[in-house]
């Protein structure tokens, strides 16, 4: 730097111009360095954008778009415009005025002559029960006409019943949490507080245990089964190895719908499962294997079993035979040479293979829903119900969203133990 | 220095009489065969003692078995026959751990999870040593390879000499008498190499530990061994000091196996007390030595390049008529390619100050106690069978 600038030459130069000059040579060199990264990223941005815009567009926007929904109904807004203008003064404590009564009539009539009444008896329903035939009731009266608006609500029950109009209050406002708190089976109380709902009202947290419990039940039977086979075929010579992933992997090529449909084959009443536990004397009786518990866990194993071995695998095969050789001629005996030099080593590969399976496992559909029985559906179920039958999409998205957070966390906390570089997927 | 030798050495209480009596019978192979597919044999018909406190080292192309004897040795191998004994007992149902043997490997094996001091307190701690006496003992292991200041490193943050450092620390610091080293010096390079040779030598001397060492660099089994043994197909084609391997040669194969060797062909023409006379193929004749040759057969004669000589006339015993064919200059010496009147090519080491040009006539002669005539159809260099390892 300094050979371009000829007068400064002759000065003596101090330590701190120096250390001023290194400064500023580094700064450029950083500047230049970070200019010449800025093209290289732009190229690998470039490559990489087409993929990203479809994952933007198919996949990011659908799902912020649906998730949304849990929070932001605006149905029940739309359609009593009157009633939440009306309402906008109540304090929420016992019935509203008879001008939130007649606003609300007047809101039902509107909605009967445009047609919209039954979407907003439905939408209503999802929130209180029972309030479908309520409204379609009241509304059949209000067009009658042979009597007062005001006199016919009065005339309904339902209508003076206590939870009904906070619930109206509720859903005047767009936003809402009432459907994330309904996915955790709670609600506001009357005094604006969050309780539980009563026992025979929850569902979704015995739901949410179950799918936990059977993803983490199927995680440790393919653990248990997959571990083993992938010493087994990380140990032997490398012909017989290519053999035995084949047939770990012949049946991840099948579909899954099939895979199940097999099962089913396989585990009904008088199917070959029992056939042969009968006939082997283990079983004194045909087993209810189909629509159970066992069957789905059973099922499941069988088809998660490459996820979770295949990364253990993959982490087997590179720890060269010598670790436990050496660990042998150090003194160690078997079981200890495997606890501290083998088991350390494929631990990231186990994590890896049991955190794939046990997410994918969280989401299951298909299976349970063909082999499970009536309580043994899944999370999923309940969600793809929600989507396909009841068309409640509010709480499909509820319910959606509570699972992908608690997902994400449990992701979050093996990335945290373990260090995301640590895990091996593949 | 004389009291880590002393607190690593395992036997240095005895009193070197008793070491000496039953010398050769530390560690015993006697008869052992190994066969991994019942038909061909990697290990064949194997006798081999090591005394105690020796460094012997086995030397051998791959697949010569000297990897399967070290396996036997360290019990990762059962021998499909004979018996193995150390310290006159037999080893045979003795699984490796039970063995009291260190062992170094080419890769070091090293257990990357753990730091330097973990790994060299490994076996240790599996002995149930108290807390406080193995951070002693690991403290004198790392001291013994300069490595103290490294101990809490993982393996990966080190050089490969480090590594290897690590590995023998590693092998020593539970004292075992015997260590086992397959190749340990395989991965670094050549400077580094030599480096190593000479520490592994100072430790042996230091601790009077007795070494088995596999390699397939005859010049480190020069370097480093008390023996050497010097296997080919599955079997030890000579055993003994590297001197008496390199001017004594025994078979075609380790003449040719140890150092550089200039190999002519020919026929015995007759034998007299234990020279023999050889009718080298395309013309000329040499006497030779007779190292188990029969008289009409044929035969290889492996001369030393440092043995021939230049001189100015078929004067000597061994004169032989060629033509300069080229001339390596390396230095400290110069390599002379000289083809035989026969068609055959000899090397010869001459002098840095040699200037004959190529085409030149040269005479080449050599004592005939420095020509070995061997059997050409046993144990010849070209046929090393591929027998399991």
């Amino acid at each position: 730097m300094t050979a371009l600038e000829p007068t400064k030459l002759d000065r003596p130069r101090t330590a701190r111009d120096r250390s001023a000059a290194d400064a500023k040579a580094a700064k450029s060199v950083t500047a230049k360095l970070r200019r010449a990264e800025f093209g290289d990223r732009l190229r690998s941005l470039a490559l990489a954008a087409p993929l990203l815009v479809l994952l933007a567009l198919s996949f990011g926007i659908p799902i912020v778009l649906l998730l949304s929904r849990a929070v932001y109904d605006p149905t029940i807004a739309d359609a009593l415009p009157q009633t939440s203008q009306a309402l906008r003064g109540w304090n929420g404590a016992g019935l509203p005025g008879d001008a939130a009564f007649l606003a609300l009539a007047a809101d039902l009539r509107d909605n009967q002559a445009m047609g919209t009444a039954y979407e907003l008896a439905k939408s209503l329903n999802a929130r209180v029960p029972g309030a479908r035939s309520q409204v379609l009731k009241t509304v059949r009266q209000l067009e009658a006409a042979d009597r007062p608006p005001l006199e016919v609500m009065k005339a309904v029950p339902f209508w003076s019943a206590p939870g009904t109009w906070p619930v109206i209050e509720s859903g005047t406002h767009s936003v809402t949490s009432f459907y994330l708190l309904s996915a955790l089976d709670l609600h506001w109380n009357a005094d604006g507080g969050i309780e539980r709902v009563p026992p025979q009202q929850a569902i979704f947290l015995q739901v949410f245990m179950r799918t936990f419990f059977v993803a983490a039940a199927v995680t440790l039977a393919t653990l248990i089964l997959g571990f083993p086979l992938a010493y087994l075929i990380a140990s032997v010579p490398k012909g017989l190895a290519a053999i035995l992933i084949v047939a770990v992997l012949l049946p991840f090529w099948t579909s899954i719908l099939v895979r199940t449909a097999a099962w089913t084959v396989l585990l009904q009443k008088f199917g070959l499962v029992n056939d042969l536990l009968l006939w082997l004397g283990i079983a004194d009786d045909r087993l209810d294997l189909m629509y159970s518990r066992i069957g789905l866990i059973i099922a499941m194993t069988h088809i998660q079993l490459p996820f979770t071995l295949l990364p253990i695998y993959s982490v087997m095969r590179t720890i060269p035979p010598s670790q436990m050789k050496a660990a042998y001629s150090l003194g160690a005996k078997p079981f200890t040479a495997f606890r501290r030099v083998y088991l350390p080593q494929v631990f990231p590969g186990v994590m890896a293979g049991c955190l794939l399976t046990f997410i994918l496992c969280l989401g299951y559909y298909i299976t349970p829903a063909l082999i499970g029985g009536a309580s043994d559906q899944l999370i999923s179920n309940f969600i793809a119900n929600y989507v396909n039958v009841e068309l409640n999409w509010e709480m499909a998205a509820a319910l959606s969203f509570i699972l992908l957070v608690f997902t994400l966390a449990l992701f979050g906390i093996f990335a945290r133990i373990l260090g995301l570089d640590r895990l091996k997927l593949v | 220095m004389t009291a880590e030798a002393t607190a690593l050495s395992c036997d240095s209480g005895e009193p070197a009489g008793a070491a000496d009596a039953g010398s050769r019978g530390f560690v015993e192979f006697v008869d052992v065969e190994k066969s991994y597919d019942g038909r061909t044999f990697a290990v064949t018909r194997l006798n081999l003692g090591v005394a105690r406190g020796e460094f012997l080292t086995l030397l051998g192309p791959s697949g010569s078995g000297k990897t399967t004897t070290l396996n036997m040795l360290a019990g990762f191998e059962r021998p499909t026959s004979g018996v193995i004994t150390l310290e006159g007992r037999s080893v045979d149902r003795l699984p490796p751990y039970e063995r009291n043997i260190g062992m170094v490997f080419q890769n070091y094996a090293l257990f990357p999870h753990m730091s330097v001091e973990e790994n060299v307190a490994f076996p240790l701690s599996v002995r149930k040593i108290t807390k406080t006496d193995v951070a002693a003992r690991v403290g004198r292991a790392l001291d013994m390879v300069r490595l103290r200041q490294f101990g809490d490193r993982r393996p990966a943050q080190l050089s490969g000499g480090q590594q290897q450092r690590v590995a023998l620390a590693r092998a020593l610091v539970f004292e075992p008498s015997l260590v086992l080293m397959d190749e340990p010096l395989g991965a670094l390079d050549k400077k580094l190499r030599e480096h190593m040779q000479l520490e592994i030598k100072q430790l042996h001397t230091m601790l009077g530990v007795t070494i088995v060492y596999v390699t397939h660099d005859q010049s480190e089994a020069l370097t480093m061994s008390d023996r050497v043994a010097v296997f080919n197909n599955g079997g030890i084609a000579q055993l003994g000091s590297p001197d008496d391997l390199y001017n004594a040669p025994e078979s075609s194969f380790v003449a040719s196996f140890i150092g550089e060797n200039n190999t002519l062909l020919g026929k015995v023409e007759r034998i007299s007390g234990k020279d023999c006379r050889v009718a080298l193929d395309g013309g000329g004749s040499v006497t030779a030595l007779a190292i188990g040759v029969e008289e009409g057969a044929a035969c290889h004669v492996a001369i030393r390049p440092e043995r021939l000589r230049l001189v100015s006339a078929s004067n000597g015993a061994n004169g032989l008529a060629a033509t300069v064919e080229g001339r390596i200059y390396l230095g400290d010496h110069q390599r002379l390619l000289a083809r035989l009147e026969n068609g055959q090519v000899l090397t010869v080491k001459v002098g840095p100050e040699a200037t004959m040009g190529n085409g030149e006539p040269v005479t080449v002669s050599c004592a005939p106690n420095d020509c070995r005539a061997f059997p050409a159809d046993a144990g010849t260099g070209g046929s090393i069978s591929k027998t399991g390892e």
